[in-house]
């Protein structure tokens, strides 16, 4: 069984000198190679380069100049968040072999930080899907319940990557709940940042006003460890909000008493699986108990967050995903007779069926006749559900959730029915919509020994509060500490390299 | 039946910034295939556009200049469509809410002045150039240079308000000057800087309602944009007198033929699909921001043009000559400003020095011949150290050889003869050696004063004083 420790004890190790850099990373790779076949998490695995960085950081350690509290640190990179150099494939077919000549700026933080980069971790294909199961590397599987369910998508890779141990942390997006479904599938902790907060010069576009840039962590200490590392205004990202950065870490130990935390009626759903409300109210029931002020809200709109959302991020996919014509770059059907063929061919063999079932539904939702039926009243809708959530606001510091209607799936079982794969993100896409930050912490298990994500959403720019809710759930549960059985042994004893 | 002719024009004009619109490629043109890219104008995934501020405070001032209202808050567009040059997929264009709404554009038709409006300014980017041909490494490919993409637009559309072949023609030359004016744009057609695209309809004279229009695209120079509608205004006649209905298409025009033929209806049938551009955020334009640029407006041609007339006190055809272009305008104030006679000096450059521009095909602030030395030729006449008719062969040869006038004067020996002693000498001479004439001209005919004149200037080629000539013939003759 694995016993990767979260980022902040790693730190700790790391300083006192009871760890060594090199030997972690290694530790890690050796665990990956044991791991992999059974899982599928990474698209690539960047050892040598992971190595180098590892020799760096221990390098750091060794002179005391190692001040980043990720120095050392090895992490799981969503492959759709572009690593120059390293080929970064979307788990497409059409990006099979695309490597970009920059880094993103994420990435240049990372690096500056002096992080180790493991590997660039598997996804649902350009990030549509819910299950990891559309990627052209084949789907991954959930650490938990034996490899037989789906890890959730679409940040599926960095997600199990951290469950399973095969690194301390990754980095995910998320454009309708692709980093907070994935942790809440497989236990971990997922934080989908305001959008604004990080910076996307660099992140593939699915859908460019929801897609944000996220941590999957341990724990909630993790994941202020890594949000402040890749927060802040870009100037490369025009929509990227010039807000200051708190210190994130300050605000872990306060506690909830005093806060007042909204329930949304609408978030209960008949149908919805029990043990998963069951787990969710008792998470709520936690905190109440912990001091948190219980306040009953509505977000009305609720019900047309899926259908909304399906009109916005396809209409924009269609047109971000138009670049991939086999001119420039990446997947190009083999000798094709005129220019049309080239273009047809090209998109019909390097795209998968999802992919190219969203670009045909945004393709429709743009069309002249339609446009106003569909997406512009799709973004009149989307004015709605931000006025949901400030008015919900207006009388709470954050709310609570389910963060999925039900624990993970078995592999291959929705894949035949897209609606039923669709409606997974029924609670996590209007946080999306509205722009808002939200976080997915480890709410429990069901009889089958699947995970449960409680989720937490606040005001824009408010992440300090989500942090604050979960770092307090985690010192009143222990959830957020069981691992998944039955993988592989790779490391005896108290842990890595030890 | 009598048809009325109703033009609207739509001007590209590639804007004089540094950097590219999104990106900060440079947008100078020599350099090699594909050279001015980066990640950003050549689409890569996951890159994200940056708007240029500077082709935004361009598109203002000639919104400003026009009269425009400028959008307080107003936001890019994509526009979808696949082609090889477009490397997103999509042009990031403004579609619902340009920068600049309305405005006007005063032009002079035949004396009088019509005020034509326009209907909106935009902001775009350029679309890159595909390669076709036989001279390619391989002849059955097509390449494509990517150094165009991204270079910023601005599109001027006029309202329907232009009623002629001659009038679009003359609306297009003042466009182009304005923007000369101010600065955004160097309206070079021959290299595209300047492009222009043409609605064109008929309608029964009298009647309000518009007919159906074509549109006739690929024209790259003045005398195309008058020669194309004149043809599409027949051609359009003709379908109607037939009884037929002009259809609405896009045509292009054939230079070489002088016809516009329809474009292919699939490279035609676009649903552009536009929406609002994610990647930028609405833009807002402070009100300061349209103040400083308000106060940055240089003076334009109306005004020059006026103020040569009060100023200078030049006639209404020279300023007009002079101030259509804002260099040839710039030369002629530098020189008056060194040689202050307003009149001699708008006829040495509207006469020689233009003529030497044209054969040479320089513009003004090319020319070998700087304002300076233009005044330093213009003081040698006046001073009368070389004669009028000798400072024409001069300017040439300062023209050709980029020399100093004092220089030329000095080395050919060419300064004026104004001694008056050797002048008589001269004409004793002439006088001596033409008898028959000196006989007939004391008998009467005075007429030959003239042939005394030119014999004396070929004796002293064409250095003598032409005054002097004629007071020393006159004492002489008596
Ligand atoms: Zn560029």
């Amino acid at each position: 069984m694995s016993s990767m420790r979260p980022i902040h004890v790693l730190r700790e190790q790391l300083v006192s000198g009871t760890l060594n850099a090199v030997a972690l990373t290694e530790a890690v790779l050796q665990h990956v190679d044991a791991v992999e076949p059974e899982l599928n998490t990474y698209v690539t695995v960047t050892a040598e380069q992971a190595r180098q960085q590892a020799a760096e950081a221990a390098d750091a350690f060794a002179r005391g100049v190692a001040r980043s509290p990720l120095q050392g640190i090895p992490l799981a990179i969503k492959d759709n968040i572009c690593t120059k150099g390293v080929r970064t494939t979307c788990a497409s077919r059409i990006l099979e072999r695309f490597v970009p000549p920059y880094d993103a700026t994420v990435m240049q933080r990372l690096q500056a930080a002096g992080a180790v980069m493991i590997g660039k971790a598997n996804m649902d294909e350009f990030a549509m899907g819910s299950s990891t199961e559309t990627s052209h590397f084949g789907a991954t599987r959930n650490p938990w319940g034996h490899a037989e369910y789906v890890p959730g998508g679409s940040s599926g890779g960095p997600a199990a990557a951290v469950s399973a141990g095969l690194g301390a942390a990754a980095l995910g997006s998320d454009t309708g709940g692709s980093i907070r479904q994935p942790a809440a599938m497989t236990g971990v902790v997922g934080l989908k940042p305001t959008y604004g907060r990080v910076s996307r010069f660099g992140l593939v576009a699915f859908a460019s006003s929801l897609d944000q840039i996220g941590p999957l962590t341990q724990d909630v200490h993790d994941a202020a460890l890594l949000l402040q590392a890749i927060a802040g205004h870009d100037p490369n990202d025009s929509t990227s909000g010039d807000v200051a950065v708190p210190d994130y870490t300050e605000v872990l130990d306060r506690g909830v008493r005093g806060l007042k935390l909204g329930v949304p009626r609408e978030y209960f759903v008949a149908g919805m699986n029990a043990e998963v409300e069951a787990a969710v109210r008792a998470g709520i029931e936690a905190l109440r108990q912990a001091g948190a002020e219980l306040i009953d809200v509505s977000l009305p709109h609720t019900p047309y967050a899926v259908a909304t959302y399906y009109i916005l991020a396809n209409a924009e996919a269609s047109a971000n995903l138009a670049r991939y014509d086999g001119v420039r770059f990446g997947f190009r059907a083999a000798e094709p007779a005129d220019l049309s063929d080239m273009y047809m061919r090209t998109r019909a063999e390097g795209f998968g069926a999802e992919v190219k079932r969203r670009i045909m539904l945004g393709t429709y939702a743009l069309s002249s006749g339609y446009y106003d039926a569909y997406y512009k009243k799709a973004q009149q809708v989307r004015t709605l559900f931000r006025q949901d959530f400030q008015r919900a606001f207006a009388d709470c510091d954050a709310l609570l959730t389910p963060v999925s209607p039900t624990p993970a799936f078995r592999l291959g079982e929705r894949l035949d029915d897209p609606l039923q794969m669709y409606l997974a993100d029924i609670f996590t896409i209007p946080m999306n919509l509205a722009g808002i930050p939200a976080l997915s912490v480890p709410c429990g298990l069901t009889t089958d020994g699947l995970p449960i994500g409680l989720q937490v959403a606040a005001p824009p720019f408010r992440e300090d509060v989500l942090l604050q809710v979960g770092a307090t759930f985690e010192s009143i549960t222990d959830f957020h500490t069981l691992k998944p059985d039955g993988l592989p042994v790779t490391c005896k004893g108290d842990g890595y390299g030890l | 039946m009598d048809y009325e002719c109703v033009i609207g024009l739509e001007v590209h004009a590639q804007l004089l910034t540094y950097s590219k619109l999104f990106c900060s490629c440079a947008t100078t043109f020599q350099a090699d295939p594909n050279d001015q890219t980066c990640p950003v104008c050549l689409g890569l995934p996951g890159v994200l556009p940056v708007l240029n501020r500077q082709a935004v405070e361009l598109t203002l001032r000639t919104g400003l200049a026009m009269q425009g209202t400028v959008a307080t808050s107003n936001r890019f567009a994509r526009k979808n469509y696949f082609y090889p040059d477009l490397p997103k997929g999509y042009q990031i264009s403004q579609f619902e809410e340009p920068l600049i709404e309305g405005g006007c554009l005063n032009i002079e038709i035949d004396g009088t002045t019509r005020q034509v409006c326009l209907n909106r300014i935009h902001l775009e980017e350029d679309a890159g150039k595909s390669i076709h041909g036989e001279n390619l490494a391989d002849p059955n490919k097509s390449y494509v240079d990517l150094n165009r993409t991204g270079v910023p637009l601005m599109e001027i559309v006029s309202a329907p308000d232009l009623r002629s072949p001659a009038e679009a023609r003359v609306y297009l030359q003042k466009l182009k000057t304005v923007l000369e004016y101010l600065d955004v744009c160097d309206g070079n057609m021959e290299e595209g800087s300047l492009r222009c695209d043409a609605n064109v309809s008929l309608r029964p004279v009298g009647t309000e309602t518009l007919g159906t229009r074509t549109e006739i695209k690929n024209l790259n120079s003045f005398r195309n944009v008058q020669q194309a509608i004149a043809y599409e205004m027949e051609r359009q006649r003709g379908v109607l007198e037939n009884g037929a209905s002009v259809v609405q298409e896009t045509r292009l025009f054939d230079a070489a033929r002088g016809v516009t033929l329809p474009m292919r209806s699939k490279e035609e049938a676009h649903d552009y699909r536009y929406f609002p551009e994610p990647d930028l955020v609405p833009l807002q334009i402070e009100p300061e921001w349209i103040e400083r640029v308000r106060q940055s407006i240089p003076e334009l041609p109306d005004a020059r043009r006026q103020r040569f007339v009060s100023q200078y006190g030049l006639p209404a055809y020279d300023a007009d000559v002079l101030v259509a272009s804002r260099a040839m305008a710039d030369y002629f104030e530098a020189t008056v400003e060194l040689f202050p006679q307003p009149k001699i000096v708008s006829n040495w450059v509207m006469g020689d020095f233009l003529r030497e521009l044209n054969q040479a095909h320089h513009r003004p602030d090319e020319a070998p011949v700087s304002p300076t030395r233009l005044a330093e030729l213009l003081r040698l006449i006046d001073e009368g150290t070389i004669s009028g008719k000798i400072a024409k062969t001069v300017f040439e040869d300062m023209y050709r050889t980029g020399k100093g006038a004092g220089d030329i004067v000095a080395e050919q020996g060419l300064v004026q003869m104004s001694d008056s002693d050797a002048l008589r000498e001269v004409i004793e001479q002439v006088l001596a050696g033409h008898p028959e004439q000196l006989a007939a001209y004391r008998a009467g005919k005075e007429k030959l004063l003239g042939f005394f004149v030119g014999q004396t200037m070929k004796a002293t080629q064409g250095k003598a004083n032409p005054a002097m000539v004629n007071t020393l013939l006159r004492q002489l003759l008596q």
